[in-house]
């Protein structure tokens, strides 16, 4: 399959990174499933031939990270934690708000195609507490109000 | 290494130098429980039921990554370490089903087992189990998810192990699962893979399970023979677990539990499962004889009579050349050397041949009075370097390939392949040189010093640096084993015989195909040649033993199919051997000849026979098998199909008919009869002490004409290389026979080898008449390969 020059750039460039092909499987899959919105069938076959592993290895740890995908998803995934510190702080009531508002549950995509939502675990900012990630992008101490704004606004980056 | 000191319960106990804490406690004698850790495969931490208290070290330490140090302290049993332990079992046991009383591992679980050694007799889960249905994997895998503790000893064995990678691990944390290389819709998802087993076996509960076996029967309502494998030459030892049946007794299971074996922990598709052609509806449990042109079920006796007066009448009518047999690649020795015996004293014929596979005669004459230079099975695992020329050990000896994987693996041995295909084992190769095919000759020229043909091996995938480079590695390697197959016959073994002689302790494996190939070679299934690889012309030993002897050179399998359609050949003897068939013998040819068959199916050669005798296989009889290698090893009695017979028996009941004094062909005692009681135990499972009574007082083998055990007496006795310790034998061991001793030998035209090309999922007859095999083989077409490493 075909990837655009761009991806193929940053995988040559990967490459070098690691002693071994196989250690270049993480950001790969993340610029591939950046690209093509999902790892799909035909991305695994072509990435673990590139790197010299079974499919099987490449779904082993495409199923281990909660970033990684092989189901489409909405333009935007919001990713809440409602692990120990941001449950303290209201994480799951967040996500039962965004629940509905966006009017899916976890893993679920809105029917215009713009969110996900996902429950995960700790994203590493306990610190400011409670967080969501929305794609690469992090929001923190976060109250209901405040998530509608930024829900907002993603929306109408997404239909701009 | 040097050996460190260290105290385990209160206990002094040394161990080398760098050995796994897990390991010298269990050299010292003290068990310390493990799921995941598995000697051999990489290492895993990941139950902790091996934690042990060390001391000066703050937390419980894993047994199983610890290694030894001097001085060290530990505690293996204390309370601290045994609540740890009931506090994983009890964590193990939160999703479990706990459907022991209908799992297949029920009674054989290591889960049951710490249950009972460290489990608590409550549990707090009081959630939901998260249950999931039993899946179909494969033809012969089946996966029921909630049983599965996630030790990932599959996973391992099938990666490491057997290079396969088929099985991988999915999720995190509590939602891990266990996953096959296939992936569809959940209950799609499937494996293709070599189907060897390897991962159910060593699956500590009944998450893993086996098609052939589940729900079939509990473990200690069978009987558990360890024998030998009657598939490839490789001589791997099965347990056949049995049970009683109707028709005699059934085989249910084949494992390998008992790892005092060559293959240790190895069994392919075949050893574990392929014993399935023998309830297979189409064997013949009748003698057939052709009448008005139809084969027409009849008694024994009357086969027995036909078969006895026809030879007779022929042999003396028309002299014993008139008569040719075919001997088998998978009867026993003693049946084997039975035959030749048979054929050279009664029938009074040297036509005498069998399917040959590989040039063992070759081997044979090259290595005549030179001890020490062929290779066990075992020295495969531990030799410094091997060297493979032709063949696919991956498909026709899977155990070899297995051991050359787990030597390189574990040892870092250096292997060297030269092969006319790209075969998988190049993946484990540290030189894999491509020759043209029918090159391989031309390859073992060249590493002898023979320049002049390099010119012919160069190719792209083999430059001509690689070549060089390639010769002089090997040429630095001591105890280099060197195996090679039937691509090398003839001359050119002894080309590669005297080259292996140029190195340092190097020992060679020819590798033939069938189960005893190497027996029927050795035991002189040859127009010339007797068993030991005595040449007809010095008889001498054989014509004390065995009386007049013909001595003319007999005719070769091809020579008798001439003299056949020249109307000379007026009968033909075959046992368990299928020339129609394998060969294509075009059978009009042999329409005038009286032939007669032993077999276990209506092969095509049994089609066109006049006398049809229903045989039983190696998994119903007593004897010996000589492995490719050369290792003699004890065939055991474990199935039963009533109204069958061995192939030993029929010889001597055929030489009885013919008027023959049967106590000529078989030594054995007078006045004592066999039936000295019930031999079985009346109900199955229970242990035929009778028997191990005789077997004991060695009485046995002594008191019938049907007994091989006096015929093996002799083999060991006139046979070269044969007189090996009985009581090793008897106890199970394989032993490594020295060919050295052998006679003569001759040189066999290199054209009657005919490989029999059976792959993982083929095996001659026995594989036809395989279901297991069958629904492996229909379910893929190829054996992926793979890429991990
Ligand atoms: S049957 Fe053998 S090859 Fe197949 S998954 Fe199990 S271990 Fe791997
Ligand atoms: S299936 Fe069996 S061997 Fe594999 S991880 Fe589960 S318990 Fe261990
Ligand atoms: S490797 Fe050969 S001897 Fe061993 S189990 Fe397989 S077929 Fe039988
Ligand atoms: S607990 Fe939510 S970011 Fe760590
Ligand atoms: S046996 Fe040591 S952690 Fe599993």
């Amino acid at each position: 399959m075909r990837f655009s020059d761009e991806f193929e750039t940053r995988f040559a460039e990967m490459l070098t990174h690691y002693p071994t092909r196989r250690s270049a499987l993480v950001p790969t899959l993340l610029y591939a499933q950046d690209e093509v919105g999902r790892l799909s069938d035909e991305v695994i076959a072509e990435l673990a031939q590139r790197l010299d592993l079974t499919e099987l290895e490449v779904r082993n740890v495409i199923s281990y990270y909660s970033m990684l995908t092989t189901k489409p998803r909405g333009k935007y995934t919001v990713q809440v934690c409602t692990n120990i510190a941001c449950m303290l702080r209201g994480g799951e009531e967040l996500l039962d708000h965004c629940k509905k508002k966006l009017g899916v549950g976890h893993k679920g995509t809105t029917a215009d195609g713009l969110f996900s939502l996902e429950e995960v675990e700790c994203i590493g900012a306990c610190s400011w507490a409670p967080a969501v990630q929305v794609n690469y992008d992090f929001h923190e101490n976060l109250t209901n109000a405040k998530l509608d704004e930024i829900l907002d606004e993603y929306r109408k980056k997404g239909t701009q | 290494m040097p050996d460190v000191n260290l105290t385990v319960d209160g206990k002094k106990i040394t161990a080398p130098a760098g050995s796994l804490l897990i390991e010298a406690c269990k050299s010292a004698g003290i068990e310390v429980p493990s799921f995941c850790y598995y000697p051999g495969l990489s290492l895993q931490g990941a139950c902790r039921m091996c934690v042990v208290k060390i001391e000066k070290m703050p937390k419980l330490q894993t047994a199983c990554t610890t290694t030894v140090t001097e001085g060290m302290i530990v505690a293996t049993d204390s309370d601290e370490v045994r609540q740890a332990r009931k506090a994983m079992v009890e964590l193990l046991l939160g999703n479990h089903p706990l459907d022991c009383p209908v799992c297949d591992a029920g009674g054989e679980c290591e889960l049951q087992d710490m249950t009972f050694s460290y489990g608590a007799s409550e549990s707090k889960f009081i959630e939901t189990k998260n249950h999931r249905e039993e899946q179909q994997w494969s033809p012969v895998v089946y996966f029921d998810r909630p049983r599965c503790i996630l030790c990932y000893r599959c996973v391992r064995v099938c990666g490491e192990g057997m290079d396969v990678w088929a099985l991988g691990v999915q999720n995190r944390g509590v939602s891990s699962i266990i996953a096959p290389n296939i992936s569809a819709p959940d209950q799609d998802a499937h494996l293709d893979c070599e189907e060897c087993g390897m991962c159910i076996d060593i699956c500590p509960v009944g998450a893993l399970t086996s098609g052939a076996y589940r729900y079939k029967t509990r473990p200690w309502e069978m009987n558990h023979v360890g024998t030998i494998c009657t598939h490839c030459g490789d001589g791997c030892k099965t347990t056949l677990g049995v049970r009683r049946c109707d028709t005699g007794a059934e085989i249910v299971r084949g494992d390998n539990r008992d790892k005092s074996g060559i293959n240790g922990d190895f069994l392919c598709v075949k050893g574990r499962y392929a014993f399935d052609f023998v309830h297979h509806k189409d064997r013949l449990t009748e003698p057939l004889i052709r009448k008005n042109g139809k084969l027409t079920p009849a008694a024994w006796e009357e086969a027995f009579e036909l078969i006895g007066t026809r030879f007779k009448e022929i042999r003396d009518h028309d002299g014993g050349s008139a008569i040719g047999v075919v001997g088998s690649n998978r009867t026993t020795n003693e049946e084997n050397y039975l035959l030749s015996k048979f054929a050279r004293s009664v029938l009074k014929t040297n036509n005498v041949d069998h399917h040959r596979t590989a040039d063992y005669p070759a081997l044979a004459a090259a290595l005549q009075g030179k001890p020490g230079k062929t290779a066990s099975m075992r020295d495969v695992l531990t030799a410094p370097a091997i060297l493979l020329i032709g063949n696919d050990p991956t498909n026709q000896h899977p155990l070899l390939a297995w051991q050359i994987r787990t030597n390189v693996r574990l040892r870092r041995a250096k292997l060297y392949v030269i092969n006319s295909a790209p075969i998988k084992l190049r993946r484990q190769a540290t030189a894999f040189a491509m020759v043209p095919a029918g090159a391989e000759a031309k390859a073992v020229a060249f590493l002898a010093g023979d320049d002049s043909l390099l010119d012919s091996l160069v190719s792209d995938a083999t430059n001509r640096d690689a070549w060089i480079a390639l010769r002089e590695k090997i040429r630095a390697e001591q105890n280099i084993v060197i195996a090679f197959g039937s691509e090398l016959r003839g001359q050119d073994v002894a080309k590669l015989v005297s080259f292996a002689e140029s190195l340092t302790g190097a020992k060679l494996i020819c590798l033939g195909d069938y189960a005893n190939s190497r027996g029927a070679s050795e035991m002189g299934l040859y127009p010339d040649l007797l068993p030991g690889y005595e040449p007809i012309a010095s008889a001498g030993k054989f014509q004390k033993e065995w009386g007049d002897l013909p001595v003319e050179k007999g005719l070769s399998l091809p020579e008798m199919v001439e003299a056949a359609k020249a109307g000379k050949l007026k009968a033909l003897y075959v046992l368990g051997s299928n020339p129609v068939g394998r060969l294509g013998i075009d059978p009009f040819v042999l329409s005038k000849s009286f032939v007669v068959v032993q077999d276990m199916f209506l092969t095509e050669t049994a089609n066109i026979a006049d006398v049809v005798l229903p045989a039983a296989n190696a998994y119903e009889k007593t004897g010996t098998y000589t492995n490719t290698c050369g290792d003699l090893q004890l065939v055991k009695k474990a199935g039963e199909v009533s109204n069958t017979k061995p192939d030993f028996e029929m010889i001597v009941r055929i030489a009885d008919a013919m008027g023959f004094d049967v106590s000529g062909l078989v030594p054995f005692g007078s006045g004592t009869h066999s039936d000295m009681g019930q031999s079985r135990g009346a109900q199955s499972g229970e242990a035929d002490r009778h028997a191990v009574w005789l077997e004991a007082h060695n009485l046995e083998p002594k008191m019938t004409p049907f007994d091989p055990m006096a015929i093996l007496d002799e083999i060991q006795r006139v046979v070269a290389g044969y007189d090996i310790s009985r009581v090793n034998l008897l106890a199970g061991n394989d032993q490594h026979l020295e060919i050295a001793e052998s006679g003569a030998s001759a040189i066999q035209p290199p054209e009657l080898i005919v490989p029999a090309r059976d792959d993982l999922f083929s095996s001659g007859t026995l594989g036809r008449y395989s279901k297991t095999l069958n629904s492996v083989f229909e379910n893929k077409s190829a054996v992926p390969e793979v890429a991990a490493d």
